[in-house]
């Protein structure tokens, strides 16, 4: 089972739509310097770095030498990954696989974006098949909105119940001083808001941002020296399923819910809606944020419009999503989904100030990305 | 700096974010436009080659069968994806289907959209076939177009081996 981990600092940049101030390097370094000021360490006890990001974004090939000074990783090793939208949850994945090997005690995972230097529809566009869907298939958007069309033709969801969702989350982020769109909305804002493909609209989706984030792992003797508190990882769990968009499952999410059912498992929780006290999700539309919490086990298959439309997911109900705002909110994408756990984490550690759900003691983070790819963190106050 | 101070920060630290426009005008934007575009092309490969050259030569639409679980492929795979067993078994297809779920997309993209918007494309769950084909719906007006429609594929008439062989499918009338 490898050495207990827990995570003992997080730093995350300011998002917003174009970081002109600072450059891909200073973004990372913002997020790194916040981490170790978060967990009171300098860079001579960072073991080893785990560095990720969307090639393609930023035309950087070699992120993971370009980026040294800013990452402080100079002379140590560092090992780069990129898998697409969850390339955030596989950075904390790896961080967590090297301390719990017992080959490393302290580890720092950084994701960042600078979704300004290019044009993110066409970028994203190229992790579809060029040969077989490319053309067809274009952008981020359509896939999620086919998704929902057959969700919502099976079990009766609404527009409303996305709706609702996106105006949760981004009312959430209006509590969060780093999110990038911080805006008051109403269900009927959302409503109003320009269709792109339907049933998505504008106020729906997601935003791209620049950002940055960095976690640090420890070894559980590490961390109960460095930390007070640290999150301790009670599972990590990937799951990833076919290549062609034409081959998914649209009613549900079969890799969320394998991983998922994985992590409970791991974790011990056999009724996650009653144990879990905050969730930090990874929604690239609030379309998900009705269809996956089926996915999630938080209720039988179709029961997800109920659960959102009773309010049990809002910030003062007994499962609150995305009390940061979530990936409608803040979008650097290779960071994405390690800000999902650095938040997650947050919320263990008594750190998430001024989104704090009180007493929290179990926090579940998810990162989605590629042709429907989940991962699945869960973390506690107690030791595992 | 901009961002941490480098000394021990916490809960209090954190309460006192600064906000992003406190530093931001601080600095000059200057930004470098790059100029590489760089041209790809991919190569196809012995199992869509087959397949494209059916749709190109014949105007048929052909999956490929497992023979170990019987799952049939269209678009066809490479190794079968609950076995991973060689795919050497063909089987042709009526080319009709149904729309299992579309989207009607409103926004526009020249660089990547092929189509002027609004335009509809589908999951087809193919008949004869397990798995789903990803392809633009057309001769019917977006909000016509339903879950459940049955439709068949309408074949460009000059014809490259590629995809968009295939210009779109329509309701079967
Ligand atoms: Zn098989």
């Amino acid at each position: 089972m490898g050495t207990r981990v827990g995570i003992i600092g997080v730093g995350q940049t300011h998002h917003a739509s174009k970081r002109l101030d600072c450059s891909g390097v200073e973004l990372i370094a913002e997020a790194v310097t916040r981490a170790l000021d978060d967990a009171e360490l300098s860079i001579d006890d960072i073991d080893a770095f785990i560095i990720g990001n969307m090639d393609h974004f930023e035309n950087i090939n070699y992120v993971d030498m370009w980026a040294t000074d800013g990452l402080g990783s100079f002379m140590k090793p560092v090992l780069k990954v990129t898998t697409g939208g969850t390339t955030g949850t596989t950075v904390a994945a790896s961080a967590f696989y090297h301390v719990a090997s017992g080959l490393f005690d302290v580890v720092m995972g950084v994701g960042w974006e600078k979704n300004s230097e290019s044009d993110t529809q066409a970028a994203i566009t190229t992790c579809s098949n060029p040969i077989l869907e490319r053309d067809a298939f274009a952008g981020a958007i359509g896939p999620l909105a086919s998704e929902y069309s057959m969700y919502m033709k099976t079990y009766g969801a609404t527009e409303e119940d996305a709706a609702i969702v996106a105006a949760r989350d981004r009312n959430n982020a209006l509590l969060n001083p780093y999110a990038h769109n911080r805006m008051k909305v109403t269900v009927q804002d959302v409503m109003n808001s320009p269709m792109l493909s339907y049933p998505i609209k504008l106020l729906d989706m997601c935003p791209r941002s620049d950002g940055s984030c960095a976690v640090i792992f420890a070894s559980e003797r590490a961390a109960k020296k460095l930390c007070p508190r640290p999150a301790w990882v009670h599972a990590s769990v990937v799951r990833q399923d076919y290549t062609h968009f034409g081959d998914l499952e649209w009613e549900y999410m079969p890799t969320l819910e394998r991983a998922s059912a994985e992590a409970y498992k791991i974790a011990g929780i056999t009724k996650p809606f009653r144990e879990i006290d905050v969730a930090e999700l990874y929604l690239p539309s609030s379309v998900t944020g009705v269809k996956w919490m089926d996915s999630l086990w938080l209720c039988e298959r179709g029961g997800a419009p109920k659960l959102i439309r009773s309010g049990a997911t809002h910030l003062d109900g007994e499962f609150p999503v995305n009390p940061s705002g979530g990936v409608i909110a803040t979008n650097p994408i290779g960071a994405t989904a390690l800000i999902r756990v650095g938040e997650a984490a947050w919320q263990i550690m008594g750190r998430a100030v001024g989104r704090q759900i009180p007493n929290a003691k179990k926090a579940l983070a998810t990162g989605f990305g590629g042709c429907s790819w989940s991962s699945v963190m869960i973390l506690g106050a107690d030791l595992p | 700096m901009p961002f941490g101070t480098g000394e021990n920060s916490s809960i209090e630290k954190q309460s006192e974010v600064r906000e992003l426009g406190d530093w931001k005008d601080e600095v000059e934007e200057i930004v470098f436009p790059g100029k590489i575009s760089v041209p790809y092309s991919w190569t196809v490969g012995s199992t869509l080659s087959k397949w494209y050259a059916q749709i190109r030569d014949d105007a048929e639409i052909w999956a490929n069968k497992c023979a170990e679980c019987g799952m049939v492929f269209v678009p066809p795979k490479i190794k079968c994806i609950n076995c991973y067993r060689d795919m050497n078994e063909w089987v042709k297809l009526p080319g009709t289907g149904t729309v299992e779920t579309f989207t009607v997309v409103s926004y526009y993209e020249p660089k990547i959209h092929p189509r002027k918007p609004p335009f509809v494309y589908a999951v087809i769950k193919m008949d004869g076939a397990d798995t789903g084909l990803v392809h633009f719906i057309g001769g019917v007006k977006p909000e016509k177009v339903k879950v459940g429609m049955r439709v068949e594929p309408v074949f460009e008439k000059e014809r490259q081996g590629n995809i968009l062989d295939i210009r779109h499918f329509r309701p079967i009338a």
